[in-house]
């Protein structure tokens, strides 16, 4: 981190250029409610609701699963050896070797997009909705952190360069929007193969008050552990699979 | 001229050698594609049109502007931004062509290479996956083909404008990457500028990017009707000439400063 701080402006500009490319989202939002009131029933500051929601879970992945070049970054470099000799879990010191703490920022832009499009909603509030809101963020956090930590694990047993992270970052997109408007197959895998829909729509389906999603809203928490855990059970196999780059 | 060409054709080869590249490049294409496809259904819901376009229109609209996208979009600004960093620019501007050139030629073999191996592949798989209608007149194809001419010039021109800002900022990483988020959002990618509100529109007419994406994807769907084409081909042929006046200019600024750096 200290060594980040060095570089002052890059970390502006990062920050800068995060918050246009969120920007960029919510102007598409603006814009194609310009010409329809529902997106499947779902208002435009619904949807904006949802969107904001997305970004704080978004914000924590990626600021602490900064694993997306492991394969290139440890395994390729033969890095991992030097991960293993260290006598705590390897994929937490990978992680903590990772952290970009600058992107804890979009959680900031996500949770004033939520509040701007919760006021328009007149949204009631609990006293206990920010416990389940930190809960939900968690369990959206792993999920993205256990889908991630899954794909990166693929690097133990084959070497060669794969463009499945960033084909992966596109399919999470679709967790955005409600996944209502998608048709039945996509639902599904959405659901339970690549949950990204546990990121946006059924977590914030609760602040939402929609009723008919909130069994899956609190399904949230439990999916995220589920696929955190298997990831890392992925990872311990895959660790003793691993017998380092060269021979 | 023989040299140009060569340029071309070795960028051509090289990507070639990598093509693995490309094919999880045209599923990323087309999950992007699929996202909008579903999120422009949802919002034309029953609606027949929506400023002129219909659904099926929108969805050939939103397939045609990413493959197009794979023919003209390259990483030349950043490529450049390294070579201007590690000084090897400085070698680059004694050898007998001219710099901006060579990076337009090689940038013209990445294209040409991704037209063939991504675009024309790739149009053919999403046209039997989702609802899409391609035009059945070739004065249509041809049109678009011109306009995809000048949608790579328009882009590359402007990679060359950021590209060159390298000279002058020291680290211009943030400046490239909102560039490219720009030119998704103001070329018509992600909306069709016809789309926008009025003031909106009549800010972006002042701008260069709806050259990019809006035009050609329009020509194509038959969006534009009668003399509106004749107009959208003017408007990126004049951008395409008008965008020299600052390159020459800033890039004329670029080679004083790096000799004084030098000296």
């Amino acid at each position: 981190m200290k060594t980040r701080l060095q570089y002052r402006s890059d970390l502006v500009v990062e920050i800068l250029s995060d918050l246009l490319f969120q920007a960029v989202n919510l102007v598409f939002i603006l814009v194609v409610f310009g010409h329809t009131q529902f997106l499947h029933g779902w208002s435009r500051d619904e949807i904006i609701f949802i969107y904001g929601f997305f970004l704080v879970p978004f914000a924590i992945f990626s600021t602490f699963f900064n694993i997306w070049d492991f394969n290139e970054r440890y395994i390729v470099k033969g890095e991992m050896d030097r991960i293993l000799t260290r006598p705590i879990h390897s994929l937490f010191q990978v992680i903590l070797e990772r952290i970009e703490l600058e992107s804890l920022f979009g959680a900031v832009t996500g949770l004033a997009v939520m509040i701007y499009a919760g006021s328009l909603l007149d949204l009631p509030f609990h006293w206990y909705d920010p416990l389940i809101f930190l809960l939900f963020v968690i369990g959206g956090a792993l999920v993205y952190g256990g889908i991630f930590i899954s794909l990166a694990t693929i690097g133990f047993w084959s070497d060669a360069r794969t463009s499945i992270m960033p084909t992966m970052y596109n399919i999470g997109n679709y967790g955005r929007y409600p996944v209502d408007i998608y048709n039945n197959v996509i639902r599904y895998i959405l659901t339970w193969i690549l949950p990204f829909a546990f990121v946006g729509v059924y977590p914030a389906a609760y602040f939402l008050k929609r009723e008919e999603w909130y069994w899956y809203s609190f399904l949230t928490p439990v999916v995220g552990l589920a696929f955190f855990i298997l990831s890392i059970v992925l990872w311990n196999t895959g660790v003793k699979r691993y017998r380092g780059a060269g021979n | 001229m023989d040299k140009y060409i060569e340029m071309i054709r070795i960028r051509f080869l090289m990507m070639l050698a990598y093509r693995t590249n490309y094919y999880s490049g045209i599923l990323i294409y087309g999950i992007n594609i699929g996202a909008y496809y579903f999120l422009w259904s949802a919002i034309y819901g029953g609606k027949g049109n929506i400023e002129g376009l219909s659904i099926t229109q929108m969805v050939t609209y939103v397939a045609v502007s990413w493959m197009a996208r794979a023919f003209y979009f390259n990483n030349i600004d950043r490529e450049m931004a390294t070579e201007i960093k590690e000084g090897k620019v400085a070698v680059e501007l004694i050898r007998p062509y001219s710099y901006l050139g060579m990076k337009t030629m090689q940038g013209l073999g990445e294209g040409l290479f991704r037209f063939f191996f991504f675009s024309i592949p790739g149009l053919i798989i999403v046209y039997f996956i989702f609802p899409i209608e391609f035009s059945a007149s070739p004065v249509t194809w041809g049109l678009f083909l011109l306009s995809l001419v000048f949608s790579f010039f328009i882009n590359m021109q402007i990679n060359l404008l950021t590209g060159i800002t390298t000279f002058f900022l020291f680290n211009n990483d943030g400046l490239i990457r909102a560039k490219r988020v720009v030119i998704d959002l103001f070329s018509g990618l992600l909306l069709p500028i016809s789309f926008y509100p009025i003031w909106a529109q009549n800010i972006m007419g002042y701008l260069p990017f709806q050259g990019i994406s809006y035009i050609p994807s329009m020509i194509f769907t038959n969006g534009f009707k009668g003399a509106d084409v004749y107009q959208g081909l003017l408007f990126q042929a004049l951008w395409s000439v008008v965008l020299l006046i600052p390159i020459s200019l800033i890039w004329w600024a670029a080679r004083k400063r790096l000799v004084i750096q030098g000296g």
